[in-house]
């Protein structure tokens, strides 16, 4: 295979246990937990792909190993072919990495010179650090604050400087961990156009961890959900949506506020005022004719479920389920 | 009132979490106090009598010092009321049934009884070990050296007080910190004895709040006439005179600070 | 971005070309506040004038201690102060590795392609530092000139080799001292009582504390010659702790292995922290 389609991220049965001490000084133990357990996980150039699962699932592990911030235990990781432990400077230019809940930018520093510093530490000659400062500016609107001290930007501002300085040396593979934790709706959202452009336009492969689920069903068409340190999914986001039996929501509003309705495969989980919530376990038709039959209904929507119930039911399911 | 307990509680606890750190202060306080001491020794060798003190008050004086520089905070860390003005969330202290001052009087109290307790007696106990300490040999001067401490904690609280409140005028502290974490040791004899120093600049530092955290208790422990006063009594009375003062005062402009609230950044 | 395989020489250039570049970067940004840094400067400048002047004060008191005159005294205090006080320019923010550790901005270094330790011993470098440097500097040349020195060619020629040891050598031991927060991030103070405590145990002509001392400060962890072999030689004196005179030469060789071990101590360091992902 060409380089260009050998896979950016390769790891085969890749783990890491950890050892914890527990209990006080004379009776204490020793046991290893596994953080990480026989992962399997190739990413082809120009994929983007949501890294999803709940804390402590590993997610944060795996990054580090993939960006040979952390040894693994066991497998074998090639990141653009290096081996991110043991060829960790040769593959930190070839990679970005942003973690999203702190900021890779000297903290005291002018973002302009964060960005100025990241060329020389980069080795990226002078005129294509231009070139793509100039882009990224424009691109991230950088211009308004690039004079300002890191401590003083908003975090959208932040995260934005961030992704500037992950993405100056022309990376090959970005990695981000929580990329738009806390930012408001704006803010996520020219992030993730932003990441959707650079996808396009540059084929940079796009590997990220996030609880925000908008981020997934707008950036990627490719999940792989974590659990308990092994992969429980790996696929595309419609596959995960079959693959969970997560229920059907039907909303109904009454001429008139009443307690909450249970009726034969209908349970209410959510009552504002007129308007009720039902979960559904059997087939509409039969419920909607129920609950008319003892209610004057106005008005009447069944919902599908969202990714965020489907990734629920998943992580409530717990053992490793359909792959 | 049961809030000041339980916030003396609090402010004790928090420090309990830092045990890695608090041996590690320890530790230093130790090492310190051993090579200040064997200068001093050596000093005492050549000249056995300086203003009064003698080898073993030097020593004595060198523990005294080290055992408290984490109670006192000569040198730091600040309150965190410091921290809290800088970035305006004083203004829900603000908003407390309580008084500012004693809210936090009661939480330095918590923090400065963890480092007497883990601390203080640790390091004077190595002191002891490893040299011929002059200790007190009686019931009464024992509490006399209690509340010399005590005092010394409250005086400590009430220069940090001050330099807390600062920060509404100044809005950040650390320039004001920059100079009282350089200056208050060595007018508080935790550089060197002031015995050491020439006589009049001794006498002088002697008078001043700092003294009263370090080199008025040390005194207070040697029972030396060289106190103000001539003797324990006065010792005390010039410590509890600056605590009165500072609290005083800091209450004063603590109620000057929040009529004026200039509450950063909120 | 240039991933070269580059010779030795080429990389170590490199390594201290982004040494110099990282310090400068914060050195400019610390000069946008320019009456803050120049308090902050004046007060490590008093600072240091009042440990010399604690030094001054013992020795006013005593005339000579063991057999060193005011003076004398002050030349192991300036070479002492000298040493630790570049060190700390050039090494002192490694301290911080704990603070760095718990915020995750460590993390952050490790995905740079370079060296964390460059990164973090540039890291907050600030010229105001030199206020201790300075001053040092100040009385080693005065009380070279004051001390009775025989300047002999060697002699002259010793003194450069003998401060870049006692530099090395204290660089060596903030690094390894520092390298204890990869195992207990919160115990920056345990290191203090190395460097800081180091060096104002080297302040003083070192026989005052006693044999014992001297010879662990001489063959475990060898403080001693930071100021006191060079002082020696300096003075051309019989070592008073009875130690051979030949040791005094030995400063170089010692800084090198320091600096060997303290290396190794921040690779294991960092090899651990690695696989234990604190």
């Amino acid at each position: 295979m060409s380089p260009e389609h050998a896979p950016v991220v390769e790891a085969v049965g890749l783990g890491r246990d950890f050892t914890v001490r527990e209990g006080r000084f004379p009776r204490r133990r020793r046991r290893t937990v596994s953080a990480v357990r026989d992962v399997d996980l190739t990413v082809h150039p120009g994929e983007i792909v949501g890294y999803l699962g709940p804390n402590g699932a590993g997610k944060s592990s795996t990054m580090k190993m993939l960006t040979g911030i952390l040894t693994p235990t066991s497998g074998r990781v090639r990141v653009t072919g290096l081996d991110p432990s043991r060829e960790r400077t040769r593959l930190a230019s070839r990679i970005g990495v942003v973690f999203g809940q702190r900021t890779s930018l000297w903290w005291d520093l002018p973002l302009w010179d964060s960005l100025a510093l990241t060329r020389h530490l980069y080795r990226v000659p002078a005129d294509d650090h231009a070139r793509r400062l100039a882009e990224l500016t424009g691109v991230l609107e950088l211009g308004p604050f690039l004079s300002t001290p890191v401590r003083q930007l908003s975090l959208g501002q932040r995260m934005r400087g961030d992704l500037a300085a992950a993405l100056l040396h022309g990376p090959r593979l970005l990695v981000l961990d929580e990329p738009t934790i806390g930012l408001d709706v704006v803010s996520k959202s020219t992030i993730r156009e932003f990441l959707l452009r650079l996808n396009a336009r540059e084929g940079t492969t796009i590997l990220l961890t996030t609880h925000d689920l908008g981020d997934v069903e707008r950036l990627c068409e490719r999940v792989v959900v974590v659990d308990r340190g092994g992969i429980a999914y790996d696929g595309g986001l419609d596959g995960l949506r079959a693959s969970v039996p997560a229920p059907r929501v039907l909303v109904v509003d009454l001429a008139a506020p009443a307690p909450p309705i249970e009726v034969p495969g209908g349970h209410c989980t959510r009552v504002e005022g007129p308007r009720q919530w039902l979960e559904l376990s059997a087939n509409p038709a039969r419920v909607i004719s129920e609950v008319a039959g003892a209610h004057e209904v106005v008005d009447l929507t069944l919902r599908e479920p969202g990714i965020e119930s489907v990734v629920a039911a998943l992580y409530r399911a717990g053992s490793p389920s359909a792959v | 009132m049961r809030v000041y307990p339980a916030v003396f509680a609090l402010g004790l606890r928090r420090y309990s979490a830092y045990r890695a750190a608090t041996f590690a202060g320890l530790l230093t306080n130790c090492v310190f106090g051993v090579i200040n001491a064997l200068v001093l020794l050596a000093l005492f060798a050549v000249r056995p009598q300086i203003n009064g003190y003698d080898s073993g008050d030097a020593v004595t004086q060198v523990f005294v010092a080290q055992s408290l520089i984490a109670a006192v905070a000569v040198m730091g860390p600040p309150l965190d009321l410091d921290e809290r003005v800088r970035s305006g969330a004083v203004a829900t202290d603000l908003l407390r049934p309580v008084s500012l001052t004693a809210w936090w009087l009661f939480d330095d109290l918590g923090r400065a009884a963890f480092q007497l307790l883990f601390r203080s007696v640790p390091t004077f106990g190595v002191g002891a070990l490893l040299f011929d300490l002059r200790l007190p040999d009686c019931a009464l001067r024992w509490t006399a050296v209690l509340a010399s401490f005590a005092l010394a904690v409250v005086v400590s609280f009430g220069l940090r007080y001050l330099y807390a409140l600062s920060g509404f005028w100044l809005l950040d502290t650390r320039g004001v910190w920059a100079v009282a974490g350089l200056l208050g040791p060595v007018a508080a004899g935790m550089l060197l004895p002031l015995p050491l120093f020439p006589a009049a600049i001794g006498e002088v530092l002697r008078l001043l709040p700092w003294a009263s955290m370090v080199q008025v208790p040390a005194d207070v422990l040697l029972g030396k006439d060289t106190l103000p006063g001539g003797g324990v009594p006065g010792g005390l009375a010039v410590q509890a005179a600056w605590a009165v003062v500072l609290l005083a005062l800091g209450a004063w402009t603590a109620t000057r600070a929040t009529r004026r609230v200039v509450v950063q950044g909120g | 971005m240039a991933e070269t395989h580059a010779p030795a020489p080429e990389r170590l250039a490199w390594t201290l070309r982004t040494y110099v570049r990282l310090a400068w970067t914060w050195c400019r940004a610390l000069a946008q506040y320019p009456a803050s840094l120049l308090l902050l400067t004046g007060m490590v400048v008093l600072a240091s004038a009042a440990e010399m002047g604690a030094v001054a004060i013992v020795f006013g008191h005593a005339g000579t201690l063991v057999g060193f005159t005011v003076f004398e005294g002050l030349l192991v205090y300036a070479l002492a102060a000298t040493a630790f006080g570049c060190a700390d320019l050039l090494m002192g923010s490694v301290e911080r590795l704990g603070q760095h550790i718990r915020t995750g901005s460590f993390d952050a270094m490790l995905v740079r392609p370079v060296s964390p330790l460059v990164q973090l011993a540039t890291d907050g470098f600030s010229p105001r530092r030199l206020g201790k440097v300075v001053p040092a500097l100040a009385v080693l040349a005065v009380s070279l000139t004051v001390c009775d020195i025989d300047w002999t060619v060697s002699r002259a020629l010793m003194l450069p080799v003998l401060l870049a040891s006692s530099i090395a050598l204290c660089c060596a031991v903030w690094l390894a001292a520092s390298c204890t927060q990869f195992v207990a991030t919160d115990a920056r103070e345990a290191a203090n009582s190395l460097t800081y405590g180091g060096q104002a145990l080297t302040e003083y002509p070192l026989a005052l504390y006693g044999r014992g001392i001297v010879r662990a400060v001489t063959f475990a962890v060898p403080l001693a010659f930071v100021s006191w072999q060079p002082a020696l030689y300096l003075l051309d004196r019989p070592d008073p702790t009875g130690l051979p005179a030949a040791l005094r030469w030995a400063a170089p060789a010692v800084a090198v292995l320091s600096c060997v071990l303290a290396a190794a101590a921040w690779r294991s360091g960092l090899r651990r922290y690695r696989s234990t992902g604190s």
